[in-house]
Order: structure tokens, then C-alpha cells, then sequence
């Protein structure tokens, strides 16, 4: 539904995405991740239309948005990061006008308005001049102006920016139900909202890709250095020790608990090796008290950390990376 | 039909705001004002020259302030990025803002009538310099209306977006006085691009294929200028 192959923007000599390719299937929700400035923004202005991309090429149903760029943007429904509002329109006059502007009938006009004001929980504030709106509200306008057409493809760029904590719960579950209508595309710097929301992630950082997989695979990818938590009843110095030893370990370290607890420690595997079986073996050999092991998967959030802070765990993430990073 | 979805959210914007009301006010009442100043003073004649030489110069103001907000305020609400990303194409959301103004622009006008009417009342007025006046005012605006609309493509502020389009209609206006210091070649084309010199045919009753000419040609080179302007935003 939506291919980006190779695009790149420059902004002068600055380039603000580098060869960028990713496709969205019908009906996915994608999940556009990166820290401010990272390029979310400019890729999605391209995959609009709003700006031609340097180089590279982007379809939307099967059109350019470039060439074929009217027939394309028909295909497209957009909630940009400022929420483009007529401040001094009412609801209804400004969802009319973006209707005549994309071509809707009259009839199919009205019917979609009262579909979409409920659809966005918009239904008391109908007549109400926009500008007297709330920010959360204006949100709401906004997307309820990119369903308008029924558009095969939505981008919404930072949907849930600068609304309180209620309504993001309630907007985050209003895109996810439009998913499998439509094909999403969801931008953010937030982290549990993707894995909230989304089947697929692509993580952007300097304006480059650094990781596309589901928010789970995302996770267990990492889980390569995975951790372990136990708690072990014994000699503190000679349960680090013995941990230490087992083989493929990295590190064990006692973490600091609640005094008088039973001692938790964390051990820190190579990539990739099971190891908890032979830990859980090595503390009963030796005798003393195995209370507790779980194996700790990483949140996305110390993943994202991870790949927009570390070079090297970027590398290990996808060793293509390498080759990219090294041009 | 975009161009008049366009055209018609922006008439009932001029009409739903008073920033359009005052503009207009502030024209009738200078206008008004040079009207009774003609009519009094002695010798005073049964014609409309003064007072469209007035309007003419007061059109410098009068047009910036009308479009100042077509594009200035999109680009400032960010609503230009919805505009340009829906299936319109640029020409059709400039031409659609133009048309607006030109019909704010026409309704102003359309009230100076009165002072016409003033004159058949209490004079004789001779009807053909009164009518090629008219057109003349009409083409004078068209062609102030699009300086203005390129002014409000530059920039994301009202106040610059005004600034910039007296400016340049100031500097086309009495591009003729420079010419009238220079000879040759120079003072011809100095002449030639001055709007004021093109107005006072109209004023005498005169209607030369040249000067309406001219006030089109402006009229099409701005309003391309402020489509390209508009594209050029997508590049920045």
C-alpha cells in the first residue's frame, strides 16, 4: 500500500533522512519510533506529498506522489504534527471544507461528518468554534478531518503530542481501531505507545533505519545479552563467584534490595546462550537456596535506548547497519 | 470547482471577520473624505477624476490589506500542509484566494457609487469617462490584488505579507516619476511598467487596448509568481 524506496532529503547540505526504504502492507499500523529531530517528521511530509524527497521515489496505491501526485494524495489522510485547524471555523464548516476539498459529494459529505464526529467522541461540540476547543479536542478535529474520505493510507505524525493523559489512552485506542480499515502509519517518540499500537516498528534515528521488526521481536532480538534475576540464599561473595563462572556469563552483580530481603543478583549472558538452566543447577549443587529466576526481557524502551545511544548495539542489532553507517 | 471551494471558504471568511469591514470602512471614509473636498472647492466639476485618482491611490493600501491573510495565515496555522497535501494543485488554492479578494475588492468598489450617483443627482457628469474610470479602478485593482496575494505567499506573518505588497505597489506606482528623469530607451520602459501612468487614460475617458493590456499582464505575472512561490515552499 505505501512502498518508500531509497528516499532522501536534504535541507541544504544537511541530510535530514538518508536512504530510507520500508513498505506498509494493507490494513498494517506502523509504528514510526525515534527521539525528536531524528526525521520522523520530514519522512512523513514526503510520504504525503507535502515535500518532494531528494532522491528516491515513494507510491501510494500504486502512484507516485511525486508524478501521479494528485491521485496519490486522493489515496492519503494526514494529521500533521501542528494540527492544521481554521482556528475561526466551526467543526462542522471546517470537516465540510476539507470534504468539497477532496472531492466528496454533498450527501457523502453529511453522512461521513456524523460518522466521524462519532467515530472522534466530537458529538457536543459539533457548532463549537475550533479555537475555543481544547488541545485534546483539537486533536480529535484533526483526526477526524484525515477520515474524512475514507482514505486508504493514514499518517499521523505524533497523534497523541501535548494531550493530557486520559485522552491519549482514549486516542491511542481510537487509531488502533482504525487499523485493518485503513493502513496507519503512526509516528512517535513515545515508546509504549507503539507497542501499544502498532504490529510493526521502525526505529529512525539520524535520519536513517536502524531496526524494522515487531515491537515482541524488537524485544527478543535483544534478548541476546540477555539478563537473568535471581534470588539465592548463601554466601553473598561465593554465589557471585559461582555465578560468575558459569560458562557464557558476562557479569553477575548483586543488586541492591530491600535490607534484611533475600540477596537478588542479575547476570548478564553472552548473545544468544541459554544459561539459566545451568545457573539454577550450579546454586543447587552448591547447596544453598534457589528462591526465584526469571529471565528479564528488555522493554522497547531500554531497546530504543540501547540503539539510539549505543554504535555497537546498533551493530549487533543488524550487521548491515554496519556497512550503511561505514559510507 | 476546488478553485471555488476555495473561493467561497474564503468570502464567507472576509464577511464573518471584521479585519475585511474595517479595511473597507477605512477606504470609503478616505475616499468619502476627497470626495467632498473635489466637490466643494470652486470650479469644481461634475466628474469622477478625482475622486478615482484618489481611489487608485488608495487601492496601494487598500489591496495588500484584503489579501494579507489568504496565504500568510495557512502558512502560519500550518493548514498549508493540509491544503498542499490534499488533491488540489496549488494554481487552484491561489486562484480561488485571488478570486476572493477580487470579490471583496468589488463589493468595496461597488459602494463608491454612491458618490456617482451624488453627481447625477446634483450635476450632469459626462457617462463615458465615468465608465472607463470604473474599468479602469477595476483593472487597478485586479492587478494591485495579485502584488498583494504574492506578498502573502512570502511570508507566514500578516503585518510583512502587507508590508511587502505596499511596498512593491508603491515602487510600481511611481516608477514613472524615475522615468521622467532619465530619456531614451530607460524612460520608456520606466514609464511603461508604472501603474499610475496607465490609470489616467482611463480617468479621461479613454479605454487604450495598451493599458488594459498592462493591468492583465501584471494581473497573470503575480499571480504565476505567487504559484511558484507556493511551490517553492515545498522545497524549503
Amino acid at each position: 500500500m505505501i512502498e518508500v524506496n531509497g528516499v532522501s532529503k536534504m535541507f541544504g547540505a544537511f541530510p535530514a533522512i538518508s536512504d530510507i526504504s520500508f513498505r506498509v502492507e494493507p490494513g498494517e499500523i506502523l509504528g514510526f519510533l525515534g527521539p525528536n529531530g531524528a526525521g520522523k517528521s520530514t519522512t512523513m511530509k514526503i510520504i504525503t506529498g507535502f515535500m518532494p524527497p531528494t532522491d528516491g521515489n515513494v507510491t501510494i496505491a500504486g502512484y507516485d506522489i511525486v508524478t501521479d501526485s494528485l491521485e496519490a494524495r486522493k489515496h492519503i489522510g494526514y494529521l500533521p504534527e501542528t494540527v492544521p485547524l481554521y482556528t475561526d471555523m466551526t467543526i462542522k464548516d471546517y470537516l465540510e471544507y476539507m470534504g468539497r476539498l477532496r472531492g466528496m459529494s454533498r450527501d457523502y459529505i453529511n453522512q461521513r461528518i456524523s460518522e466521524v464526529i462519532d467515530i472522534c467522541n466530537l458529538g457536543d461540540y459539533y457548532s463549537t468554534i475550533i479555537s475555543k476547543l481544547s488541545k485534546g479536542f483539537r486533536q480529535r478535529v484533526g483526526i477526524a478531518q484525515a477520515i474524512l474520505h475514507e482514505p486508504d493510507v493514514l499518517v499521523l505524525d505524533e497523534p497523541t503530542i501535548g494531550i493530557d493523559p486520559i485522552q491519549v489512552v482514549e486516542t491511542r485506542q481510537l487509531i488502533k481501531n482504525l487499523g485493518g480499515e485503513h493502513t496507519l502509519i503512526v509516528s512517535t517518540h513515545i515508546l509504549p505507545e507503539v507497542s501499544q499500537i502498532c504490529e510493526r516498528v521502525i526505529i529512525i534515528h539520524e535520519g536513517q533505519i536502524i531496526a524494522e521488526d515487531t515491537p515482541e521481536n524488537l524485544a527478543q532480538r535483544l534478548v541476546g545479552s540477555e539478563r537473568v534475576d535471581l534470588d539465592v540464599k548463601g554466601p553473598q561473595q561465593d554465589v557471585l563467584v559461582a555465578l560468575g563462572q558459569v560458562e557464557g556469563v558476562r557479569e553477575a552483580v548483586r543488586l541492591e534490595g530491600q535490607p534484611g530481603s533475600v540477596p537478588r543478583y542479575r547476570v548478564q549472558s553472552e548473545l544468544g546462550i541459554e544459561i539459566r538452566a545451568e545457573l539454577a543447577s550450579t546454586v543447587i549443587n552448591s547447596g544453598w537456596g534457589l528462591l526465584r529466576l526469571d529471565g528479564v526481557i528488555m522493554s522497547l524502551e531500554e531497546i530504543f535506548l540501547r540503539l539510539t545511544t549505543e554504535d555497537e548495539l546498533i551493530q549487533q542489532v543488524d550487521p548491515t547497519q554496519e556497512d550503511a553507517s561505514a559510507e | 470547482m476546488n478553485t471555488f471551494t476555495v473561493a467561497w471558504k474564503e468570502i464567507k471568511g472576509y464577511f464573518s471577520t471584521p479585519a475585511a469591514y474595517i479595511v473597507g470602512a477605512m477606504f470609503l471614509s478616505l475616499t468619502g473624505i476627497f470626495f467632498v473636498f473635489d466637490v466643494t472647492s470652486p470650479f469644481a466639476e461634475a466628474s469622477v477624476r478625482g475622486i478615482v485618482n484618489w481611489a487608485s491611490f488608495f487601492i496601494v493600501f487598500l489591496a495588500p490589506l484584503l489579501t494579507m491573510r489568504l496565504l500568510a495565515e495557512e502558512q502560519k496555522l500550518g493548514t498549508l500542509e493540509l491544503l498542499m497535501t490534499a488533491p488540489v494543485r496549488d494554481w487552484e488554492v491561489v486562484l480561488g484566494k485571488y478570486i476572493a479578494s477580487l470579490i471583496m475588492f468589488s463589493a468595496t468598489i461597488i459602494l463608491t457609487l454612491y458618490y456617482v450617483l451624488l453627481l447625477y443627482v446634483f450635476g450632469q457628469p459626462d457617462t463615458g469617462p465615468v465608465l472607463s474610470s470604473y474599468l479602469g479602478l477595476m483593472l487597478h485593482g485586479a492587478a494591485a490584488l495579485a502584488v498583494g496575494l504574492l506578498g502573502s505567499s512570502l511570508s507566514a506573518n500578516q503585518i510583512v505579507a502587507a508590508v511587502v505588497g505596499i511596498a512593491v505597489l508603491l515602487m510600481l506606482s511611481f516608477v514613472d516619476r524615475v522615468g521622467s528623469l532619465v530619456s531614451g530607451v530607460a524612460a520608456d520602459v520606466l514609464n511603461g511598467l508604472s501603474l499610475n501612468a496607465h490609470v489616467t487614460d482611463f480617468t479621461r475617458g479613454v479605454i487604450d487596448t495598451a493599458n488594459v493590456v498592462y493591468f492583465l499582464s501584471i494581473t497573470a505575472v503575480f499571480l504565476f509568481l505567487t504559484i511558484r512561490s507556493m511551490e517553492t515552499r515545498r522545497w524549503r
